[in-house]
């Protein structure tokens, strides 16, 4: 009995030891070897399992697709490598496939790409000096502090304000309804931006929200109904929008609805009946309907591939990529030069006045905060089509 | 029989308690070993340079989830109890260690007294959420004990969700259930409902965390040892038998859980002083789940079984990274494998009768020694 | 008439836990396990109905009974490999294997059917919303179906598990495994047909969750199925008719406290009430007393 336990545990630190060697060994041989051929190691994290999977998918896919893009299009010049890695949208995993990105030999960072697990990969990046450009994480505290992270996506605040802007000046009539989740950093960031912004006039907003739990909503539209909202802005993620919308299409009401950039990808949504979109405004900086050339070849080619419409996250990673390539270019350094060299460089082109044009935005330029700034699009959903206003 | 029970439990130096105690110096040396060896190895491997970023960036957790094990162990293994809240307790370390970290940012300069202040605090707190939890509770039986703690870690949670707290401009601590505090700054927000705690100025080191759960284990195996241990165990063996020799039984189980929920906080403070950034919607079941994976798979009241579990079951996703894709769906392989295998007997006594072809030449020499000294 | 109108929100979202629960109580009585992988069986069916509806042009009634089959096949396999192993080794080791099921079923979903939300077509597309006192109150076919569904369900567990011979099997097993087997009851038998016919209720529950709130994910079935063993636990796991109870008055509880007190606290509130309820009944509304033994 005792023998056999002591031979268990004997097993069992055998395979901690291997594991652990498994871990060292291919951690330093990959960073000892750093390639000669012009490699430039671009590194990925977001939620590519869990319930954020569908977000981190998208940014993988179309980070992916644009370095594929980049590769062929110039074989002899700077080539890079997309190296992904999960982190389950959770802060603990997203700062071990931090660390695991820095021992494979990552330069740059594209990511992470949800808010929390970003701030927390953030924070780590700022001390170990890596340049990391989200795609999606758009939280103010993710650049906050941080010289060395930058946003391509409008950040929260920003959105808010564009949004209850836009509201005050096209219908000024309407009376004005959010629903939020308040149990996400994104939807709450926006929704209390615009409320500010928008009650600053002397206009009250009603109020109801839910959290990641939520099925039932109609407790929700059954207050705004309630209190005559003909204008229902929804600063959330389409999945929950199209419950809301079928719901209060259940339950008769239809007042205007507004969303943000997550709502992006509705109209997509396999199953979702288009009709109950009819009519949504949105603020969005993609929209894969888009008359736009290169949209639609980056639309034609990410469905040969992965076989499903990119959402907005995939056209996000897709410009981070060319972003950093173009920048990367302005910094005269070699493919192999250190991350620590590559983090100051970067931020220097970052700052400086560098531009980046792609399919979310023409000229996007950053500040020092690590805001991108780009203009808003406004767009309604007709005919089963984006139109923009 | 209840007279033996009592002796066993009161009595030092009779037969069953001298067995007992070298039980006890056995499994002291093991766990103890466990963690110094492992933390050897682990600094070696570090300073050398062998062991990368990603598994040097999972040592403060190892040791959080080890002491979590240890101290769920308490609630599992000694007293028989199943819980599914512990993430609650550990929530509630979580955030009492950023706010009392944060408070003494200013008048303590000095992070690892600031870390012990948290430590302290977050066990003063967590162990009184034990306590008015414990005290309804520890009546029920079994499974609807299980669930009732699952209801606490979920309650705890929806509650941090809508809690926010801040520091005003006088320096005092304010909370609020919405998001404008009053008197509070943006600046002075520390804890913001859903969105948790940001810019934590991170105070855990590998060395503070091992040596937290170097006390975890010092606090369990001392009561595991102690009178009212042996007789917590008894409670689990045979509740009547205990409650007939008179001994109160909720009084022992409380005993138990509140310590459990308190080292549970403690542990929950070493994590949340490891990251920048924490959101109570870590703290969920899955979590719970978790660290009870742990305990049974480590083999239940095991508690170098559960320390190993813990170290394991940590690095396994991240050792699984090279699935890709398939990585999960292979941790969940694993997991139902490893279940079936450690726990079915047939299948354990075919491993018993592989190890005993490996074995028997050990053992025929063992039982030479025997003779020998006899 | 808001009043009533969250009461019909709370009876459909009820029905709905009280069908999964009763999937939950059934296992339960008979292999005294927490199966925390029965939530993603609903998954499993609302996708395969789904699927079967929209991408293969199936009559979405047709695509039901196919889900059905499914899950109950998935159920049976389910139990056959990785529950029965561990039968009479203590419901914690069982417990642990049934969240690696878990795990499993969403990961495996994942890989198979990718992350994208599917928005689930409802069942009753065809009938129409009623609409009662000058439009105040308003009852959509989803809720109503959900509800009736429910009752029969109810209705025709309890007689078969009360009339027909493999129906008191199954009580006699969970009564005592070891007697029933010496009277000849084949348990392994009883105990598949169990988890059968559990499993092809979480289809049924999948299905009309799915109907009235259309979003369809790999993890969708994950917090239902928690709400469900609450709501089970409630009523007093192990009773049929506890399970209905239970699953209704959750519902209800949770629809008003989101509309009437907050909807961040709704679930704490949920959750709060079931520890009420089991200080004063520690074994649920309708839950046997527990006899001890000496």
């Amino acid at each position: 009995m005792k023998l056999r336990k002591l031979v268990a545990l004997a097993a069992v630190m055998a395979m901690t030891m291997a594991l652990m060697a498994g871990c060292g060994g291919s951690g330093s041989s990959d960073s000892g070897d750093a390639d000669g051929a012009g490699v430039l190691k671009i590194g990925g994290i977001g939620p590519s399992t869990g319930p954020a999977a569908l977000y981190g998918l998208a940014v993988k896919n179309g980070g992916e697709l644009a370095v594929k893009e980049i590769n062929e299009a110039n074989p002899d010049g700077l080539q890079l490598e997309w190296m992904w890695q999960d982190d389950e949208h959770d802060a603990e995993k997203s700062v071990n496939a931090y660390n695991k990105l820095v021992d494979d030999g990552m330069q740059i960072l594209v990511g992470s790409v949800t808010t929390t697990p970003c701030t927390a990969v953030a924070a780590e990046a700022f001390e170990n000096r890596t340049f990391a450009l989200t795609p999606s994480a758009s939280g103010p505290a993710v650049t906050e502090d941080n010289d060395n992270v930058f946003q391509l996506c409008f950040s929260d605040p920003n959105q808010g304000i564009a949004s209850a802007d836009y509201i005050k000046e096209h219908f000024a009539d309407k009376t004005v309804g959010i629903i939020y989740n308040n149990a996400d950093n994104y939807s709450s960031g926006i929704r209390d931006k615009f409320k500010s912004e928008y009650e600053d006039g002397g206009k009250k907003v009603t109020e109801a929200t839910f959290t990641d739990e939520t099925t039932d909503f109609k407790a929700q539209l059954n207050t705004m109904k309630d209190a005559g909202v003909d204008l229902l802005f929804l600063p959330i993620y389409y999945a929950p929008a199209a419950n809301i919308m079928t719901q209060a299409a259940q339950i008769g009401y239809a007042p205007t609805y507004f969303g943000v950039d997550g709502m992006d990808g509705i109209l997509g949504a396999d199953g979702f009946d288009a009709s109950l979109a009819e009519g949504v405004l949105l603020l969005t900086p993609f929209t894969p309907y888009s008359e736009d050339e290169n949209i639609k070849e980056f639309v034609k080619k990410y469905e040969d591939a992965y076989g499903e419409t990119p959402i907005q996250f995939a056209a996000d990673a897709y410009d981070c990529v060319y972003a950093i390539y173009d920048a990367y270019q302005k910094t005269g350094l070699d493919a192999d030069a250190s991350m620590e060299d590559i983090c100051e460089a970067m931020i220097k082109v970052f700052t400086g006045d560098f531009t980046a044009s792609g399919l979310t935005a023409e000229s996007m330029k950053w500040n020092e905060a690590g805001e991108v700034d780009k203009t808003p699009k406004v767009c309604i959903i007709q005919d089963g089509k984006y139109v923009e206003q | 029989m209840a007279d033996r029970l009592k002796k066993s439990i009161n009595a030092k130096g009779l037969k069953g308690a001298a067995k007992g105690s070298n039980q006890y110096k056995r499994e002291a040396i093991i766990s103890y070993g466990i963690l110094i060896v492992g933390y050897i190895l682990l600094q070696l491997g570090a300073a050398t340079g062998l062991i990368g970023r990603n598994l040097q960036g999972q040592f403060v957790p190892i040791c959080v989830y080890m002491s979590l094990a240890i101290a769920l162990n308490l609630v599992v293994g000694l007293s028989g109890e199943l819980s599914l809240g512990h993430a609650g307790f550990m929530a509630v370390g979580v955030f009492t260690g950023i706010l009392v970290s944060r408070i003494l940012e200013e008048s303590i300069s000095a992070g690892w007294l600031r870390l012990i202040i948290a430590l302290i605090a977050a066990a003063f707190v967590a162990s009184i959420a034990g306590f008015i939890i414990g005290i309804p509770i520890l009546g029920l039986r079994g499974d609807y004990l299980a669930i009732v703690t699952l209801a606490f870690g979920e309650i705890v949670r929806n509650l941090m969700n809508v809690l926010y707290f801040g520091l005003d401009t006088n320096g005092r601590l304010r909370f609020a259930f919405n998001h404008t505090i009053e008197g509070v700054e943006t600046s002075g927000r520390i804890i913001t409902g859903a969105i948790g705690a940001t810019g934590v100025d991170k105070t855990a080191s590998f060395t503070s965390a091992a040596l937290l759960t170097a006390f975890t284990l010092f606090v369990v195996l001392n009561l595991k040892n102690s009178k009212q241990g042996r007789a917590i165990m008894s409670i689990r063996d045979n509740r009547i038998a205990g409650e007939s020799i008179g001994l109160n039984v909720r009084k022992y189980k409380l005993t138990a859980f509140v310590i459990s929920a308190a080292l549970a906080g403690m542990a929950g403070c070493m994590f949340g002083q490891n990251y920048s950034t924490m959101a109570p919607a870590k703290f969920n079941v899955n979590t719970s789940v978790l660290i009870l994976v742990f305990v049974v798979l480590g083999g239940i009241g095991n508690i170098w079984g559960g320390m190993i579990a813990a170290a394991l079951l940590t690095v396994l996703p991240e050792a699984l990274r090279q699935f890709a894709d398939y990585r999960m769906l292979t941790y969940a392989i694993v997991l139902i494998v490893v279940m079936i295998c450690t726990y079915n007997p047939t299948i354990k006594a075919r491993i018993a009768a592989l190890a005993g072809k490996i074995r028997p030449k050990k053992k025929s020499s063992g039982k030479k020694t025997g003779k020998e000294a006899a | 008439m808001s009043v009533l109108n969250s009461l019909i929100s709370g009876l459909s979202l009820g029905s709905v836990y009280a069908i999964i629960a009763l999937g939950y109580t059934m296992v339960y009585g008979i292999s005294k396990m927490l199966n925390f992988a029965h939530g993603d069986i609903i998954m499993v069916g609302a996708y395969v109905s789904f699927l079967l509806t929209n991408h293969a042009g199936m009559n979405a009634w047709i695509s039901l009974l196919i889900a059905i089959a499914t899950c109950t096949v998935l159920g049976i396999i389910i139990e056959r490999l990785a529950y029965r192993p561990l039968r009479g080794t203590g419901s914690l080791a069982v417990l642990i294997t049934a969240i690696g099921v878990s795990y499993f079923l969403q990961n495996a979903a994942l890989l198979l059917w990718g992350a994208d939300p599917r928005m689930f077509t409802s069942l009753f597309k065809g009938f129409k919303t009623i609409h009662a006192a000058n439009g105040s109150l308003t009852i959509t076919p989803e809720s109503l179906f959900t509800i009736i569904a429910n009752i029969i369900i109810m209705i025709a567990l309890t007689l078969f598990v009360s009339k027909t011979k493999a129906g008191k099997a199954m009580r006699a097993v969970s009564e005592d495994n070891g007697a029933a087997q010496l009277m000849g009851i084949n348990v392994n038998q009883s105990i598949s047909l169990t988890f059968a016919i559990g499993s092809g209720l979480a289809a049924i529950a999948g299905v009309l969750m799915c109907s009235a709130y259309p979003v369809l994910m790999p993890t969708t079935g994950a917090m239902p199925g928690i709400k469900a063993f609450t709501a089970a636990v409630f009523g007093g796991i192990g009773s049929i008719p506890g399970a209905m109870v239970g699953g209704l008055i959750l519902g209800i509880i949770e629809i008003f406290s989101r509309a009437y007190i907050s909807s961040e606290l709704a679930d704490a509130i949920v959750f709060a009430c079931l520890i009420i309820v089991l200080l004063i009944r520690p074994t649920g509304l309708l839950g046997k007393k527990i006899n001890e033994k000496v």
